[in-house]
């Protein structure tokens, strides 16, 4: 029991209060940013990083049931379905549809 | 009628059309990428109640993957805290960059605040691409309807999906994971206008797993600050030299 709460508390402090300082900064800051001003290039650009090298941790070391998969699949599905997004006019659901139908596929041919 | 009651029943359109949102494909992804967090949570020991409040109060899927990935590895409390709110640091520019579009006038900061809680990476798309069209006044009230019924919903999801996915077969399982990932790089780079974002994007794809060979505690911190810094420095010396040209033939 005393442990159940534990992690209930974890989450409040390092998970809640951890993102929602940064949401409430940004109500802030938005009040009053001017959307052309060099901070705000700056600070997009750290923020286009940072979720970006966290998604393609997520592709090059999953965990879980993909943690059994090939690197190459997964990063082949992926890549090659981001090529097919840019020429179909970068529609979300291209995307999203092919690098799961090539990892599906790949996975049922290497027999998983 | 009196105005005000005009106004108010306004405002409930437009909460009941954002509600709507939640049919959208973003949306529904977004649905399919709770069903494997789901199956995350339950692999990596937590209980169905902690899987839903951790979806309620954190409501962004890579604090919560790297929170859970922290707790399992038995990391202290300030060790978790730190590689979340390192991961969340994004949070402040996304909300930033959307509420000069979203406020009226006379919208309370204390609404806005609290409505920045449902400000993720798919309601952040919606509102980019929606928001526009939306009267100022009822823009509130449409980012409401839709991003409270998304955070709500999806909830549920982790409650119900729970415990059911794990008896999925390991095929369908990994495609559930393999979700979140490319949704996020299609839909970021889908969204992304200024040279600077698709820069930063490159990069930080690239540096993230790099720096994870060889600085794995710091390696979304030093992708993200040296990435970032890097890219506006490249978009920095482009735009200069765009206006000098520009000033060249004038």
């Amino acid at each position: 029991m005393v442990d159940g709460w534990w992690t209930y508390i974890a989450i409040v402090v390092a998970g809640f209060l951890a993102t929602d300082i940064w949401r409430w900064l940004g109500v802030l800051a938005g009040n009053r940013l001017d959307d052309d001003s060099e901070a705000l290039y700056w600070v997009r650009a750290v923020a286009t990083a940072l979720v970006m090298a966290v998604t393609a941790k997520l592709i090059v070391f999953p965990t879980g049931t993909l943690a059994d998969s090939p690197l190459w699949l997964r990063l082949g599905a992926a890549g090659i379905g981001f090529a097919v997004f840019l020429c179909a006019g970068r529609r979300v659901v291209v995307g999203v549809a092919v690098p799961i139908v090539l990892l599906v596929a790949g996975l049922w041919w290497l027999g998983r | 009628m009196t105005g005000d009651s005009e106004i108010q029943r306004h405002q409930l359109v437009w909460f009941l059309r954002g509600m709507r949102g939640i049919t959208s494909l973003p949306a529904l992804i977004l649905m399919a990428s709770y069903v494997g967090f789901s199956a995350f949570a339950l692999q990596s020991g937590l209980t169905r109640g902690e899987a839903v409040f951790m979806t309620l109060s954190i409501w962004a899927l890579p604090a919560q993957m790297i929170l859970i990935g922290t707790m399992v590895g038995g990391a202290p409390l300030a060790a978790s805290f730190a590689a979340v709110t390192l991961s969340s640091i994004r949070m402040m520019p996304m909300v930033a960059s959307i509420m000069p579009q979203m406020r009226g006038e006379r919208t309370p900061v204390a609404i806005l605040l609290f409505l920045s809680h449902f400000l993720a990476i798919t309601s952040w798309v919606f509102a980019t691409q929606r928001l526009e069209g939306v009267p100022r006044e009822n823009r509130v009230a449409y980012f409401a309807g839709f991003g409270i019924t998304l955070t709500l919903t999806n909830a549920a999801i982790v409650g119900v999906s729970y415990g059911v996915v794990s008896s999925f077969p390991p095929v369908i399982a990994g495609a559930l994971f393999m979700m979140t990932p490319v949704y996020f790089v299609a839909s970021i780079w889908a969204s992304a206008t200024q040279p600077v974002v698709k820069i930063a994007f490159a990069l930080g794809i690239v540096l993230g797993p790099l720096l994870a060979l060889w600085a794995p505690d710091f390696d979304v911190l030093y992708a993200g600050l040296g990435g970032g810094t890097v890219a506006y420095l490249i978009d920095r010396y482009r735009r200069r030299r765009l206006k000098v040209r520009a000033g060249a033939e004038a």
